[in-house]
């Protein structure tokens, strides 16, 4: 089995692999000296078994998430669904509004309606992303179209409090102010295809969202 | 050639820094230190500035061997902070402005830290980990702003471990998490304690209250919550402050590095800078410098001089700004306790 590294990302480094015939993407979470063993052994197990649950689930609830074909707790490592020809939500947007000039807001406006209408399934499914980036959307071209995928599931978890799903809107919205400060309009697009699809919930996750936003806002208190 | 003058007084400490083009001339500082256990009040706090700054203002002229006409700008913190220290910075910074005729430049306090970890560094375009008593965030530069990507969604990193210290009853001299650090290099046992990392954020009271009922079992409201077998006949518990801080150290450290990581990966960066009070904590920057080894990546990271709050960072951001042709009328020189890092335009900085 050759092992090309395509690239590390922010939990373990990515190679280009095959499992049982298939070309695929290997994920290994190497064990970081930085962490108690300990702490690193359980984070390290948790997280590779939320994330195989955690797409397993979207899987089941239609929405489009990486086939896990293998995972591999004793050597850290993932087997998954390779989207050779994606490219993360971070670079469509960049690179849409660098080259597309006045067309390239409805462009972006359609994009965040489909993936708010996906977060909200997500969680209209009870499942909690975690760590919703514009660097873990994946634009995976399909077609003329293209389809976007949800990765990295690591800090995900099941659970049905709106609390949780305000938490994930909030990490969200957060990421993108910083990432895409030119383009504010994003999350307001996301926020209202959420809205539609999330489900029976949706008036309580946002007063929770509110509630947490407003947690944020204490932060400019103190230096 | 700018000769600055900085006035910082946002928390606990009073410092007053001078510098000239790049050149440390004097840094001087006083901490308000309170009794173990208990942790420090505006209102004192204030009372602690004001007796001891003008004899500090005095002090860093005469270490910098300078007269007051050879300063081009005096600067002092506009936030953020607890107020009635902050003001007693700002009453002293115009009252020198208007006596010396000398033009008066407010600072935020957190791009203070960033640039003067920046200018002693040398580090040229770095996520910065921000890490205080009153902050904890990640930022990077992008866009003409230094932005926020992650951030604790409660308190403070600085202020879960102050608030440990005053629990278990520690001395604030020289501060309370520089004798966490020293209690945490004698611990040996792990103890497990809450992890939580939302994204590039952190949340660290859950971890304190956690922490707080393994430290004063008796103290515990929570009935729930069933005794475990450490917990011995007389209702003492075998955990010794030593590993407490150590598994306090190590897990929030943990989750620090974890975010910073994150960051790093999002942004397609190779460089962390650490800045903020907390940073000079020695066991927080060898878990980082692992972290950048196993990423190819550059640690920066600075000493209790200038990690810790003092008056040159807010002389050399001031100056910054004052080279860059940012001006101030006095009308604007009031201070605010709500001051955010990505408030400010960076003028200074090209790239």
């Amino acid at each position: 089995m050759s092992l090309d590294i395509l690239k590390q990302g922010a939990e373990g480094r990515l190679y280009l692999g095959e499992f049982k015939g298939e070309s695929c993407l290997i994920k290994e979470r190497f064990v970081k000296k930085y962490r108690h063993p300990e702490l690193d052994t359980q984070i390290t197990r948790q997280r590779m078994k939320a994330e195989a649950k955690a797409a397993g689930r979207c899987l089941a609830a239609g929405i489009r998430a990486p086939r896990i074909l293998h995972s591999d707790l004793n050597q850290h490592k993932l087997y998954m669904e390779y989207f050779g020809q994606a490219k993360t939500a971070k670079q469509f947007i960049q690179e849409t509004v660098a080259s597309k000039g006045d067309l390239s807001e409805s462009i972006l406006m359609e994009l965040c309606s489909r993936i708010g209408s996906t977060i909200g399934q997500m969680h209209s499914n009870n499942i909690i992303h975690g760590d919703l980036t514009t660097s873990n959307i994946l634009i995976n071209p399909k077609d003329t179209d293209y389809e976007v995928v949800f990765i990295d599931f690591g800090l995900s978890h099941y659970n049905q409090a709106s609390e949780d799903k305000g938490v994930d809107l909030y990490v969200l919205e957060r990421a993108l102010l910083s990432t895409h400060s030119e383009q504010p309009y994003l999350f307001d697009a996301i926020l209202k295809a959420y809205s539609k699809d999330s489900g029976k919930d949706q008036e309580a996750v946002m007063i929770k969202f509110e509630e947490v936003r407003a947690r944020g806002r204490k932060r400019t208190m103190i230096g | 050639m700018v000769c600055s003058l900085g006035i910082e007084g946002s928390a606990n400490k009073i410092g007053i820094g001078i510098i000239r083009d790049g050149e440390v001339l004097a840094n001087v500082r006083r901490t308000y230190i309170t009794p173990p256990g208990e942790g420090f009040l505006p209102k004192e706090t204030a009372k602690h500035h004001r007796e001891a700054i003008l004899g500090l203002v005095r002090e860093s002229l005469k270490e910098a061997q300078l007269e007051p006409k050879d300063l081009d700008v005096i600067c002092y913190t506009k936030g953020p902070g607890m107020a009635p220290p902050l003001l007693v910075g700002a009453i002293v910074a115009r009252t020198l402005s208007l006596l010396w005729e000398k033009p008066l430049l407010g600072v935020n306090h957190c791009i203070g830290h960033i640039e003067m970890g920046r200018f002693i560094t040398k580090a040229q375009n770095p996520i910065v980990l921000y890490v205080s008593g009153g902050n904890t965030q990640v930022i990077a530069f992008s866009n003409q702003r230094y932005r926020i990507f992650g951030e604790t969604i409660d308190i403070a990193v600085g202020n879960c471990l102050d608030r440990f210290a005053r629990i278990i009853k520690l001395s604030n001299d020289p501060s309370p998490g520089y004798n966490i650090e020293q209690l945490a290099k004698l611990g040996t046992k792990y103890i497990k304690l809450p992890y939580v990392v939302k994204g590039m954020d952190v949340s660290f009271s859950g971890i304190l209250s956690h922490i707080e009922e393994l430290a004063e079992p008796n103290k515990r409201k929570n009935k729930r919550k069933k005794a475990t077998d450490e917990i011995t006949d007389e209702g003492e518990v075998s955990y010794s402050k030593e590993d407490l801080c150590y598994s306090l150290q190590e897990t929030i450290f943990a989750m620090l590095v974890e975010i910073t990581e994150r960051a790093m990966a999002h942004c397609e960066s190779q460089e962390v800078l650490i800045v903020g009070g907390v940073g000079c904590n020695e066991r927080l920057q060898e878990m980082m410098r692992i972290m950048c080894l196993e990423r190819g990546g550059k640690l920066f990271a600075t000493d209790e001089r200038y990690c810790i709050d003092n008056g040159l960072m807010i002389a050399h951001a001031g100056a910054e700004m004052f080279k860059s042709g940012i001006t101030m009328p006095l009308e604007d020189a009031f201070v605010t306790q709500r001051y955010r890092t990505d408030e400010v335009l960076v003028k200074w900085r090209q790239d």
